[in-house]
C-alpha cells in the first residue's frame, strides 16, 4: 500500500497528483510538473493553496531555483531506485538553494534506500510498504556512524573523534 | 596501516547488520531478485557461473598478516579453499552461499575488512601504488589520502546511485606503479613549480569497450581541496552521466562527449561552492590518519649489497630472482620483495588457504606483519631486511612463490574468464598457463626481459589487457573461444592502448603467437630496448608478419 | 535438438537442473531432456515458477546433446557451467 511518511510520520497526502493531467484543478493543494508550472505559475502562485512541483529525474532543479518560495512541497521522481540524480538534486535544493519546505521521494522507493534519502535532505518518503511506518523507523536507524558530511545536521565521525578527544 | 577506531567498527557491524537483514527478505521473497541484486553487488556479492562469488576489499592493496590468515581461514570453511588476488588489489572468493555471506562479512568485520562498495554503481576500492611509503622513486607516501577518499565514498548518500561503476586509482611517485591513466579519477602527488605538494587529478580514463587514457582536469591542486574537488566531480557525473544504456554510463562517455573543456567548466563551477566548506581537510584529521602510515622504526642496516653480489655469483637462480623480483628500499640495509603468483602453470593470481598461512607465516617473520596485493595480481613485502633475502627466498622457493618472472613475459595478468565469470566469452586462465609454461626457463624470461602480457575473457577488459604490452582478448567465433592480440599498450605515467594486431587466433595457436612476437622483438632490438620501446620503434609490422606471414602470402588465416 | 533448463539455486547460487519431477538436482545426468516444443513449454512454465517461489535465479533453457548416455550442454559456456572450471586451484575441480 502506498503510504506518505513526513517528517517520521503516517500522514494523509493533502497534494492532489496534477502530473498527468490535461487540465488542472481550480482549487486544492496540487503537485504539478515541471511542464505545468511554467505554463501555469503565474495563476497558481495567486491561488490560496498550497502548491508543489515534481521534478523527472533528468529534470535539474536549477529550472525551479528562483521559485521555492512559491513552493510548499517538491516532490523528486526515482523512476526506478538505481537512478540516484536525486540525491544530488536534494541537497542542491536544501544546501545550494535553500529550499526548506516538504522534499518529498516518490517513484521507486525500497525501505534500503530511506537513509540515505533522509540523509541528503528528504524529509518525506512515499513508500509501497504493509509496514510503512516499521519500514521507516528501521530504515533511518540502521546506521549511527557517518563519514562524510551531506547537508544533515548529523555529527561525523571525525568530528565525534575531536569530541573525544576533547571530552 | 590504518587501524579501526569504534566508529570505523561501528559502521562496519551496521553494515553487516543491514546486509544480513536484505540476505533474509531475500530468501524470504520479499524482496525479488531485481531488487536485491544491486544491494548485494553494493556488498561485493555476485552471482557467476557456478556459485555466488565475493569481493572483499583491500583498502589500496594493504593487508596485514592477521587479515591473511583470516582470509585463508574463510577460503576453508566457506570456500573451496582457495581465493583470486584481483587486478585491483582485491581478493575474491568463488564458492560462496547467500545465506553464509553474512556471517563471512561478520568475520571479516572482526579484522577490519569489509567488503563494502566492492562492486555496484557507485566508488569502488581506492588503488594505489603498492610500494607506497617504501619506494625510493615518491615524493610522498599517498596513503592518507587514499583512506581519506576512502572514508569519504563510503556509504557517501549521495552517490551510492550513481551511473556506473567509479574507480578511483592514486600514485605518489612520477612511475606510475597504480595507472592512474585508466581510471575514472587518477591523483597524482606531485610537486608544483614552486615546489609545492598536490595532486594532478585525471579524469575519464578506463578500459572496457571504450578504452580511453585520462585527460588532466587539473594540474595541480592543493591536497587539502582534493576531496571537495572529488565531490565536485561526482556530483557532476551523478546529474549527467548517461543513464539509458550501461555501456555508455562511465564518466569517460561524459567527458568524452562534453569535451574535457566544458567537463572542466562544470566541474569548477560546482567546486567554487563547496570548495571552502566541510570537505576541506582537517590538518587534524589528516595528522590523525598519517599516524597510521608514519613508517616503522627501521633498525640501522649496513648496505648489504657487496655481499649479495657474491651469493649471486654462485648461485644463478637466487640470482635470477634477485635481478627481476627485488627491489631497492629507501632504507639501506633493506629491500622491497615482490611474491610471484605467476610460476608457470599457476593459475593467475589465486593462492591456496595453505599457502596464505604460509605467506602470513613469512610475513611476519620478515616483513613486520604486513604486505601488499598489486594490481598484477601479485604479492609484495615491501620491508624485508637484505640479511634475510637469502632465506626468503628459499621459503618463498618452498611455496612456489619465486619464479624469477616479476614485469617479464610469464607475469601474467588474467582475469578469472569463462572459467568463473558469466560475462566472459572465452577462458583466459588456461592460455595464461599455456604461455607461462612456454617461457617457463629462468634464461628466456632474463633474456626477454621486461615484458608485461594482459588476458581479458570478454571486452570487459577486467584484465586491463589494453594496457599490456601485449594484450590477449577472448572473443566468441562461431561457439568456439578466439583470441585477439594487440600490442604495445602501456599502464605507466606514458600510457598507451594497444594496437590490433589482427584476426582472433584459436586457443592453441596463441603461445606459438607470443613466441613469434616474442623472436620479432628479440630480432629487432637494439641496446636495452624493453619490448615496448622496440615497438614504438619499429611499428607493428614486423609482428604482424611474424605471427600472420607476409603481406602477399597466401597462408590461411583464421 | 533436446533442451535442459540451468538455473542457479537462491540460498547457495549452485548450477541446477529442472528433473522430471519439478525438482532441481546438481547434476545434468539427472535433469529432465525436453525433447519438444511442449516439453520445452512446459519447462520454461516450471522454471519461472520456481524463480517466481524464490527457488533459482535466471533459469535458461539449453541446448544439450546425449551420446552415449553422456550429456553434453552444446555451448561451451554451459558445458563450463555443468561440470565446472576447467583449472584447478584448491578443491574446486
Amino acid at each position: 500500500m502506498m503510504t506518505l511518511i513526513k517528517n517520521g510520520n503516517v500522514v494523509e497526502d493533502p497534494f492532489i497528483d496534477c502530473t498527468e493531467m490535461h487540465i488542472l484543478p481550480k482549487s486544492g493543494a496540487l503537485i504539478v510538473s515541471v511542464a505545468q508550472w511554467q505554463d501555469h505559475w503565474e495563476k497558481l502562485v495567486r491561488r490560496p493553496d498550497p502548491i508543489g512541483v515534481q521534478l523527472k529525474s533528468h529534470e535539474h532543479p536549477e529550472i525551479i531555483a528562483d521559485d521555492l518560495e512559491s513552493l510548499t512541497v517538491i516532490a523528486l521522481e526515482f523512476p526506478t531506485f538505481k537512478d540516484g540524480r536525486a540525491y544530488s538534486y536534494a541537497r542542491l535544493l536544501r544546501e545550494r538553494y535553500g529550499f526548506t519546505g516538504e522534499l518529498r521521494a516518490v517513484g521507486e522507493v525500497l525501505p534500503d534506500q530511506i537513509h540515505f534519502m533522509e540523509r541528503v535532505g528528504f524529509n518525506s518518503v512515499e513508500i509501497d510498504s504493509d509496514n510503512a511506518l516499521a519500514d521507516f523507523e528501521r530504515a533511518t536507524k540502521e546506521f549511527t556512524v557517518w563519514y562524510q558530511p551531506s547537508g544533515d545536521a548529523r555529527q561525523r565521525a571525525a568530528e565525534l573523534r575531536r569530541g573525544q578527544k576533547q571530552g | 596501516m590504518y587501524r579501526y577506531d569504534e566508529f570505523d567498527q561501528q559502521l562496519i557491524s551496521e553494515r553487516v547488520a543491514q546486509f544480513r537483514r536484505q540476505v533474509q527478505r531475500r530468501l524470504d521473497g520479499e524482496l525479488t531478485e531485481d531488487q536485491f541484486k544491486p544491494l548485494r553487488l553494493m556488498n561485493g556479492l555476485y552471482l557467476q557461473l557456478h556459485a555466488y562469488m565475493l569481493r572483499v576489499n583491500v583498502p589500496y592493496g594493504c593487508l596485514s598478516a592477521k587479515q591473511l590468515r583470516k582470509l585463508a581461514d574463510i577460503a576453508r570453511r566457506y570456500d573451496k579453499d582457495f581465493g583470486h588476488f584481483t587486478t585491483r588489489q582485491n581478493i575474491q572468493f568463488n564458492w560462496i552461499k547467500l545465506e553464509d555471506t553474512a556471517d563471512i562479512l561478520a568475520e571479516l568485520g572482526e579484522v577490519e575488512m569489509n567488503t563494502i562498495q566492492s562492486s555496484g554503481n557507485c566508488v569502488r576500492n581506492i588503488t594505489a601504488d603498492p610500494l607506497a611509503g617504501r619506494a625510493a622513486d615518491e615524493i610522498q607516501d599517498p596513503r592518507v589520502w587514499c583512506e581519506l577518499l576512502r572514508q569519504y565514498s563510503i556509504l557517501n548518500p549521495e552517490f551510492s546511485y550513481l551511473p556506473r561503476k567509479f574507480k578511483f586509482a592514486v600514485t605518489g611517485s612520477p612511475n606510475d606503479r597504480a595507472a592512474v591513466a585508466v581510471h575514472d579519477i587518477g591523483l597524482r602527488l606531485h610537486l608544483n613549480a614552486r615546489g609545492d605538494r598536490g595532486f594532478e587529478v585525471i579524469v575519464g580514463g578506463g578500459q572496457g569497450r571504450t578504452p580511453v587514457i585520462g585527460k588532466t582536469i587539473r594540474e595541480w591542486i592543493e591536497p587539502e581541496h582534493v576531496i571537495s574537488y572529488v565531490e565536485a566531480i561526482l556530483r557532476v557525473y551523478n546529474i549527467y552521466g548517461r543513464r539509458d544504456n550501461i555501456y555508455k554510463a562511465r564518466i569517460k562517455i561524459l567527458v568524452n562527449a562534453l569535451g574535457i573543456e566544458r567537463f572542466r567548466e562544470l566541474v569548477d563551477a560546482e567546486w567554487e561552492n563547496i570548495r571552502d566548506g566541510q570537505l576541506k581537510v582537517s590538518n587534524e584529521e589528516l595528522a590523525r590518519i598519517d599516524a597510521y602510515f608514519k613508517p616503522p622504526a627501521y633498525e640501522s642496516l649496513p648496505d648489504l649489497d657487496d655481499e649479495l653480489a657474491s651469493l649471486r655469483r654462485v648461485d644463478p637462480d637466487f640470482d635470477a630472482w634477485m635481478t627481476s623480483n627485488v627491489a631497492a628500499h629507501k632504507v639501506p640495509g633493506y629491500a622491497i620483495v615482490s611474491l610471484s603468483l605467476k610460476a608457470p602453470g599457476r593459475v593467475p593470481g589465486d593462492m591456496t588457504a595453505t599457502t596464505m598461512d604460509g605467506v602470513a607465516d613469512l610475513a611476519d617473520a620478515y616483513s613486520l606483519g604486513e604486505l601488499r596485493v598489486t594490481h598484477r595480481q601479485n604479492l609484495v613485502f615491501v620491508d624485508v631486511k637484505q640479511e634475510d633475502l637469502h632465506t626468503l627466498w628459499e621459503q618463498l622457493t618452498e611455496l612456489d612463490l619465486a619464479a624469477a618472472n616479476i614485469g617479464r613475459v610469464s607475469d601474467i595478468i588474467a582475469c578469472p574468464g569463462l572459467d568463473y565469470c558469466s560475462l566472459a566469452n572465452a577462458r583466459s586462465i588456461p592460455v595464461a598457463q599455456d604461455i607461462g609454461r612456454h617461457f617457463a626457463a629462468a634464461e628466456k624470461l632474463q633474456e626477454v626481459g621486461e615484458l608485461t602480457i594482459n588476458i581479458s575473457g570478454c571486452m570487459n577488459a577486467c584484465g586491463h589487457h589494453h594496457v599490456g604490452n601485449i594484450g590477449i582478448l577472448g572473443v566468441d567465433k562461431r561457439g568456439k573461444e578466439f583470441f585477439q592480440l594487440t600490442l604495445g599498450g602501456s599502464s605507466d605515467q606514458n600510457a598507451s592502448l594497444g594496437d590490433r594486431l589482427g584476426p582472433g587466433l584459436p586457443q592453441a595457436e596463441v603461445p606459438q603467437a607470443i613466441e613469434k612476437i616474442v623472436d620479432a622483438y628479440i630480432n629487432k632490438r637494439q641496446d636495452d630496448e624493453r619490448f615496448l620501446d622496440t615497438y614504438r620503434r619499429v611499428g607493428i609490422e614486423p609482428f604482424k608478419q611474424a605471427v600472420y606471414g607476409p603481406v602477399n602470402s597466401k597462408k590461411q588465416v583464421a | 535438438m533436446s533442451h535442459m533448463v540451468i538455473a542457479n539455486r537462491l540460498h547457495d547460487g549452485l548450477v541446477v537442473f529442472l528433473a522430471a519431477d519439478g525438482s532441481w538436482v546438481d547434476s545434468i545426468a539427472r535433469g529432465w531432456l525436453a525433447e519438444d516444443e511442449p516439453d520445452r513449454t512446459r519447462a520454461l512454465q516450471r522454471s519461472m515458477e520456481a524463480q517466481y517461489a524464490n527457488q533459482v535465479i535466471g533459469p535458461d533453457l539449453i541446448e544439450v546433446t546425449e551420446q552415449h548416455g553422456v550429456r553434453m550442454p552444446v555451448s561451451i559456456r554451459e558445458a563450463i557451467r555443468a561440470a565446472g572450471p576447467t583449472v584447478q586451484t584448491g578443491r574446486n575441480a
